[in-house]
């Protein structure tokens, strides 16, 4: 009796946030598969088309293709850069001393920085006129002239990886930092009696006993390009001629300057299936289960 | 994991150790380390000395990295700009409040309950409750749109902190739950056998002790909220509703053949500062914070 009253109350503390969930996720979430198959605009419709926004996705738009494989292709460059990046961050600035704190407070204090904020600010720097990290390329004799990033999609993106790097670079390196200093003294200090090299530690050492974290990094860190859209909405605009539009980018643009938000739910859609995966994965390692 | 990266000495580990065989390395560690710090710092360092340039200086090509004269004139522009630099703070501020009103108000309690008791199902729940993870908000927005123009929460500050509470709860529950189990259920079989019900077992022994993690929680739902952009782009489409960010976006938009940069920055500077300073005053929880919500 009292035994079943303790669950029941259990229940009830959870309920709120069931009930949040419920009604600005799950009930959302069904509309969205739902309005997925109509062809709902601003403008009205509301009719079913059965399958017809698919088709049209996956047979009769180029610009979702070309949106997927840019978003793949920029979330394929730029994990290995920021998962490299920040783990030799970890390793440069893991030790004690007050200089190194300093330094990984600062590396990490763009990671707070919103990224929309960033970009703007990035936008600036990117100027062929008035940028001055182009200005810096320019003085540095690392480039002859003020680079203009925009006019191609393959500058647009290496400037926008740069962008982005900078803003969160920091995040892994925190999350690295903390993964080797809980590896256990007497590892260390025992190899360090081998011999071995810091090299050799590195190998077989702190990589190893770190890849549960290098693992999960690099799936929020991937699942995060995949989701991209505020650097590519104020860095490059899609530009040029549409090449640059990231798969959200393409959903906001559907949906909310196109008004096809019967369309937009279908991306929508194919969006959060693509995401999916990767999402179960990464609860699945942060998970109270799969604790090593 | 520990929970004070930054803050806290721990044992050494690696490259000082290293360090300590050879202190010519050491030092050489430190200086690249500086090194990088500083440039890490230099974009937020020149966007501020762009923000203090008269706006003549800001727009002279070529660039100057320092400022030839200083000016408060951008600062006045932004301040003055459209409907009101603080109309646009206020809209940040009251959309970041209620987030945060919710996050706690929903989270807490859901922590306790998952804590707590054992019920069937309730590991069940808890991945309902982590189902923001694995349904991006950014494919939500077309359906949450529509709701809400259906039921009046457009353009206003209450739809948009929806979604960031949303956005908040996975982690927020996550962090409460391992929060509540960290609080010895000692305390609380004593005050049963005091006679103390369930809620004042809750709100007067349990709680007291999560206050840190209550903290965190805010924290982050705070900087997620002040600097989330799409959704506040979307249900916040009315100039004078606006947020900082998109304001600032705005800014940029304003004319398009040419871009009033120095204004622009004054923007930029505007909307990191809360972000930055929080971060600076409160690095401890917001360290602490990511670690157990990421790693543990």
């Amino acid at each position: 009796m009292v035994l079943r009253n303790r669950n029941l109350l259990g229940l009830i503390y959870m309920t709120p946030a069931l009930l949040f969930v419920a009604a600005f996720v799950l009930y959302p979430f069904g509309q969205l598969i739902y309005t997925s198959f109509t062809d709902t605009s601003l403008l009205g419709g509301g009719q079913w088309v059965g399958l017809a926004n698919y088709t049209k996705i996956f047979t009769g738009d180029p610009q979702f293709w070309r949106s997927l494989s840019f978003t793949a292709k920029y979330t394929a460059i730029i994990t290995p850069i920021l998962m490299g990046l920040g783990y030799a961050l970890a390793l440069l600035t893991v030790g004690n001393t007050s200089v190194l704190r300093f330094a990984r407070a600062v590396i990490f204090m763009p990671v707070v920085v919103g990224l929309g904020t960033s970009s703007l600010l990035w936008y600036w720097l990117f100027n062929q006129q008035v940028g001055l990290f182009d200005r810096a390329l320019v003085d540095l004799h690392i480039t002859d002239r003020m680079i203009v990033w925009f006019i191609s999609a393959d500058w647009g993106l290496w400037a926008v990886i740069i962008s982005v790097t900078w803003k969160v670079v920091g995040f892994g390196m925190i999350l690295f930092i903390a993964a080797i200093q809980s590896i256990s003294h007497e590892i260390i200090e025992a190899s360090q009696m081998d011999g071995a090299s810091y090299w050799r530690r590195v190998q077989l050492i702190y990589l190893p006993l770190t890849f549960r974290t290098v693992l999960l990094v690099t799936l929020i860190s991937a699942i995060g390009s995949m989701l991209a859209f505020e650097q590519f909405y104020i860095l490059t605009g899609g530009n040029p001629r549409g090449q640059t539009f990231s798969s959200v980018y393409l959903i906001y643009q559907s949906a909310f300057v196109k008004f096809q938000l019967g369309y937009g739910s279908a991306l929508s859609v194919v969006l959060t299936a693509t995401i999916m995966i990767g999402a179960a994965a990464q609860i699945y390692l942060t998970g109270r289960s799969g604790k090593p | 994991m520990t929970d004070a990266t930054l803050a806290k000495p721990l044992p050494a580990a690696g490259i000082n150790r290293t360090a300590a065989s050879h202190s010519g390395v050491h030092y050489l560690v430190a200086a690249i380390a500086v090194f990088i710090a500083a440039l890490m710092l230099a974009p937020i360092a020149l966007s501020f000395l762009a923000s203090i340039k008269t706006a003549a200086d800001a727009t002279s090509v070529p660039p100057h990295y320092l400022p030839q004269a200083l000016s408060i004139e951008n600062y006045q522009k932004i301040y003055h700009y459209q409907a009101g630099l603080w109309v646009y703070v206020g809209n940040s501020v009251t959309v970041a409040g209620l987030a945060i009103l919710q996050v706690i108000l929903l989270t807490v309690p859901a922590g306790y309950g998952l804590a707590r008791f054992n019920f069937p199902g309730k590991e069940f729940l808890f991945l309902v409750l982590l189902l923001p993870l694995m349904i991006p908000y950014q494919a939500l927005l077309v359906p949450l749109y529509l709701m809400f123009a259906k039921i009046g929460l457009a353009n206003t500050p209450i739809g948009l902190a929806i979604v960031h509470a949303m956005l908040q709860v996975p982690f927020s529950v996550y962090l409460m739950r391992n929060a509540f189990e960290g609080v010895p259920r000692e305390l609380e079989e004593a005050a049963v056998i005091d006679g103390a019900t369930s809620l004042q077992i809750f709100s007067r022994i349990a709680l007291p002790l999560v206050v840190p993690a209550i903290v965190t929680i805010a924290l982050f739902a705070f900087i997620t909220s002040w600097n989330e952009f799409l959704a506040a782009l979307i249900i916040m489409n009315k100039e004078t509703s606006f947020t900082v960010p998109v304001m600032v976006v705005s800014v940029r938009t304003g004319q398009q053949s040419s871009v009033d940069w120095g204004a622009l920055q004054a923007g930029v500077i505007v909307s990191m500062i809360p972000c930055i300073a929080i971060y600076i005053l409160l690095q401890k929880y917001y360290v602490s914070g990511l670690l157990s919500g990421a790693v543990k």
